[in-house]
């Protein structure tokens, strides 16, 4: 197994937000600054890690009828240790990003890695597969922060931009600007990387993919018609 | 009263639920293609919020507070809307079959769904009484079948015109932004209620 690349492939090839369109309520939700971005990416990241590693370690334990909930339990108990630490360490960090913080639980990307990843790989795998993921959220949570601080507040990382501060468009910071700049962004990266966009939520890496089938979708009609 | 009103009236206008609070975004960009699945899964999303309220309040108020352990809230919360999403789902089938014919895909979508984590959740952090996050929880999911609908209409007219879509925006980009341009007419409602 090549474990070099498993790590750089979460980086920008299967970038979760961009290329994968995972964990898309974080993203659009806490990014109003970069420091949110990059505080929210880091929690995660920390999260992922760790499930990914538990999750790859009792992999041959855990029965498949009941995996979901393990997971879950696993990835949940995960989450109240880094709320802990971000409540005790970044106070100002743990008010900005509320209850995104407690449903990092429920974030499609930990779910699926932990599905189509640690369930089937080594430790050390899984280990650098959770942390090359969580570094493409980071990125795209801080790039996609970045922007909407700038053109939202006029300011990156709380330094004010000179020229931007009088040209504030608040717009950018409110719900409407998340998704504006989210569809702005995948679009330009997927011009830069010259590939198309996706055309929608994919089943490859919904948890609930194996019991759905792809049905949520309207897909069963489809085939019968 | 008034207090219930003012709940309805933030939980599916001035601060809708997916438009502008980002719960339950995977499902709104993921499900939303057809009207028919988005009924399916709002309505969906309004039994289990609702249920999922009835059950984790009293938990937390009946077991966590009393015995100090708020912070166990996440585990137990996520904990108890999976096993208990997955009961019901085998009492529609046995019971309500046109019922689980309508909403039986969709229940075992949401147990993973941040709307329902999230719902119980803002009920414990506002301080709702117990009728207060009923009435949340229901018109949370409201606000959210309703999203879902306005944007399956919107969302096969942005589908309908893909040839005239740029190439770098077709596909999901032109979704976002048309997600954007129905999240910004809801800010509209800014101010109503208050």
């Amino acid at each position: 197994m090549n474990y070099g690349k498993e790590f750089t492939k979460g980086i920008i090839k299967e970038n979760p937000v961009l290329v994968g369109l995972l964990g898309m309520c974080p993203t659009l939700a806490v990014t109003t600054t970069a420091f949110n971005g990059i505080g929210m990416g880091l929690s995660t990241m920390f999260v992922l890690i760790c499930s990914n590693i538990v999750i790859s370690l009792l992999r041959k334990v855990i029965p498949s009828q009941v995996k979901l909930p393990c997971y879950i339990v696993i990835i949940a108990s995960f989450v109240t240790l880094i709320q802990f630490l971000v409540h005790g360490f970044v106070p100002s960090l743990y008010t900005s990003l509320g209850a995104f913080l407690e449903l990092i639980t429920v974030n499609c990307i930990i779910l699926g890695r932990a599905e189509m990843f640690a369930s089937k790989n080594n430790l050390l795998a899984s280990a650098l597969d959770g942390a090359g993921m969580g570094i493409g959220f980071t990125l795209a949570l801080f790039l996609m922060g970045s922007v909407r601080e700038i053109l939202g507040s006029g300011t990156w990382f709380g330094l004010t931009i000179p020229g931007m501060a009088s040209h504030t468009m608040s717009l950018f910071v409110m719900p409407a600007g998340g998704f504006l700049v989210l569809g702005f962004v995948i679009a330009v990266v997927c011009a830069i990387a010259n590939r198309k966009p996706p055309k929608k939520l994919g089943c490859d890496s919904c948890p609930n993919a194996e019991g759905c089938d792809g049905s949520c979708d309207g897909k069963e009609e489809e085939a019968k018609a | 009263m008034s207090t219930y009103i003012s709940i309805i009236i933030a939980a599916v206008l001035t601060n809708n639920f997916v438009l502008s609070k980002f719960y339950g975004c995977c499902p709104f960009l993921g499900v939303s293609k057809k009207l028919d699945s988005s009924v399916g899964m709002g309505l969906a999303v309004v039994f289990v919020m609702l249920c999922a309220s009835l059950v984790t309040y009293p938990i937390y108020y009946a077991i966590l507070v009393p015995l100090e352990m708020e912070y166990l809230r996440t585990v137990a919360f996520i904990l108890v809307i999976a096993v208990f999403v997955q009961l019901l789902e085998m009492v529609i089938k046995k019971l309500m079959p046109p019922l689980y014919k309508t909403l039986g895909v969709y229940l075992p979508l949401i147990t993973t769904n941040c709307a329902v984590l999230g719902a119980t959740i803002m009920n414990i952090d506002d301080g709702y009484t117990f009728g207060q996050s009923l009435v949340n929880a229901v018109f949370s999911g409201v606000g959210f079948l309703l999203a879902m609908v306005i944007f399956s209409g919107v969302r096969s007219r942005v589908d309908d015109a893909e040839e005239n879509t740029p190439h770098m925006f077709r596909g999901i980009p032109a979704t976002l932004v048309a997600a954007a341009i129905v999240s910004m007419s809801f800010l509209g409602f800014g101010g109503l209620g208050q």
